[in-house]
């Protein structure tokens, strides 16, 4: 595969993505534009957890830690050190990544079912840091003064912004899990994946491939942490570190299919498209989260390659398709 | 002749299991090198050993004339050593064309991908993988997954080649194509190190043989010296079969 060939896979999700974007503006309702930027953050967050769950195999079980202290970080320096948005969001991607980079050296080297466990609780840890940490303002948390809005011509062309970017790290998670996907770095992560002591007989230096996957699919959570927190006005700890989040991405990954591109980013639609109707509903209301526990146990029964990958197992043609 | 590989006094143990003593052997540049020995004598650990799976305990492997006793598997990997399992270990969800690319691109001639597909195609040809190169790996059959295996150690152009019992379980028509396929990979100036229980094979291929026996070597040579060295056929005692073939082979 060589050339453009290479990149038909990435045709759906991007059209899946455009119209995400486009269906607000084109409805003009702010209300859907509300849903738009739920769904692309679920996207953003989803793909990048693919990035290290479906390639490398490594189930990040608190993957939220890296959206929460992304908005941690983005929310100190927008709010108490009064950084403009874009400095501030790139800085809590970096800070993601770099915190993923630390842990990734401590962690990584546990495998399976331990370093899922580990990744439980670095969210905790974090948690009951941040917790007691005042100059993030400790249980209590931050809230960001209105003027930061002013900036951007008020608080409704700041909503307007916070959409637009949403979407822009949403496009980039999706491009970025697709070069992923079919690079040589990916090849590497995917015979980890497939056979860890294999690969590294081949000569796959796994630490160090293992090391990047982490820092990649950190980075854009991070980033969107900042991001929400900035749109949301307040950031505390229990908003910024919800264990159940990072289930419920595990839920959108696997539903989709882990491995692939456009399966996280279906998967992520399907979920809140399932949430949203539950969570509305008299019966499921209270408890919506046990319907996704429930959820998850019968993708990973029935359908452990999710959607996409159950598809292009059955139909070869779509296989060039469906990436 | 340069020595490619050296040796010198691997000890390992398990706990209170002595699986090699003190193994000391020199390999030269293009050469066959053939390791027997009874079931559990320690010819994998051995190879372990030597790729980086294992440190040794006591003793140093040279490769390429470094140290590369601490070495990890995949800096030796790099350096220009390539190895097939006993237990094959296809990365199965990936096709088969993945999993030779994948020892294209991770060896140490560090191909990138389009050039690792050219060298996949080449080498899946050379093993008859071709037809199947866009299936996935895990829907192999056994013959074919140890095929696979070696064509994954070939796509990596290595110096040395280490072959973990590439003729258990292949019927004597496939044993005869693949020792033809092993002549012709030494003929192209990679050195292998082999490990075969089938006694004419290794017979007839190896320019020199090591036996191992507990964890020792206890016999090095030309085949037919090995073959008729009473302690090798000793040690093959606990194995009438063996000793059978040993003396047949």
């Amino acid at each position: 595969m060589s050339g453009w060939r290479r990149h038909t896979g990435l045709l759906v999700p991007l059209v899946v993505v455009a119209a995400l974007v486009l269906w607000p503006i084109v409805t003009g309702k702010a209300a859907d534009r509300e849903s738009a930027f739920t769904l692309l953050k679920a996207v953003a967050l989803a793909s990048s957890l693919n990035i290290l769950l479906g390639y490398s195999g490594y189930v990040s079980f608190g993957h939220i830690v890296f959206y929460g202290f992304g908005g941690y970080v983005g929310f100190y320096l927008l709010s108490a050190q009064g950084w403009p948005l874009w400095p501030a969001l790139l800085a809590a991607g970096l800070a993601a990544g770099l915190l993923a980079f630390l842990l990734g050296a401590a962690i990584l080297r546990l495998r399976g079912a331990y370093f899922a466990l580990a990744t439980i609780g670095v969210n905790e840890a974090l948690k009951a840091f941040i917790n007691n940490f005042e100059p993030f303002g400790g249980p209590i948390g931050m809230t960001l003064n209105f003027r930061v809005y002013q900036a951007y011509g008020g608080a409704a062309q700041a909503l307007a912004l916070a959409f637009y970017l949403a979407a822009a790290l949403a496009l980039a998670a999706v491009v970025v899990s697709h070069f992923v996907r079919v690079s040589r770095f990916g090849l590497g992560l995917q015979a980890i994946r497939e056979n860890e002591d294999a690969a590294e007989i081949m000569g796959v230096v796994a630490p160090r491939a293992k090391t990047w996957a982490y820092v990649l699919s950190a980075v854009i959570p991070g980033a969107v942490g900042a991001l929400f927190f900035f749109k949301n006005g307040n950031i505390e700890p229990h908003d910024a570190f919800p264990l159940h989040a990072s289930i419920e991405l595990l839920v959108m990954v696997m539903l989709g299919g882990q491995g692939t591109v456009l399966g996280p980013l279906l998967g992520a639609l399907a979920y809140q498209g399932m949430r949203g109707y539950l969570v509305t509903s008299d019966f499921f209301g209270d408890i919506q989260l046990s319907v996704s526990g429930v959820l998850l146990l019968l993708i990973v029964l029935f359908i452990p390659t999710g959607a996409v990958g159950w598809l292009r197992r059955r139909v070869a043609p779509l296989r060039r398709v469906l990436a | 002749m340069t020595t490619l590989l050296s040796v010198q006094g691997v000890t390992k143990r398990f706990g209170g299991l002595q699986a090699l003593t003190q193994v000391t052997f020199d390999l030269p540049e293009h050469q066959i090198l053939g390791l027997i020995g009874p079931n559990g004598a320690g010819k994998t650990t051995l190879f372990n050993t030597i790729n980086g799976v294992y440190a040794p305990d006591e003793g140093r492997v040279l490769f390429r004339g470094r140290d590369v006793t601490a070495a990890k598997p995949y800096h030796l990997a790099r350096l220009g050593m390539a190895r097939t399992h006993q237990i094959v270990q296809p990365l199965n969800e990936l096709t088969v064309r993945e999993n030779v690319m994948a020892g294209a691109c991770f060896g140490h001639k560090r191909h990138g991908l389009a050039q690792a597909a050219r060298v996949a195609d080449e080498v899946m040809a050379r093993v008859g993988l071709a037809p199947r190169a866009d299936l996935p790996a895990g829907s192999l059959n056994v013959a074919q997954k140890k095929r696979l295996e070696l064509a994954r150690a070939l796509a990596a152009e290595p110096h040395l080649l280490l072959l973990d019992e590439v003729l258990a379980g292949l019927n004597p028509t496939e044993i005869a194509e693949m020792v033809q396929t092993v002549r012709k990979i030494r003929d192209q100036g990679i050195t292998i190190l082999m490990i075969e229980h089938v006694m004419h094979a290794v017979m007839a291929l190896s320019d020199h043989v090591l036996v191992l026996d507990f964890g020792q070597l206890i016999a090095s040579g030309p085949p037919q010296a090995v073959a008729a060295d009473p302690r090798v056929v000793e040690a093959y005692f606990g194995d009438p079969k063996l000793a059978q073939q040993l003396q047949g082979g």
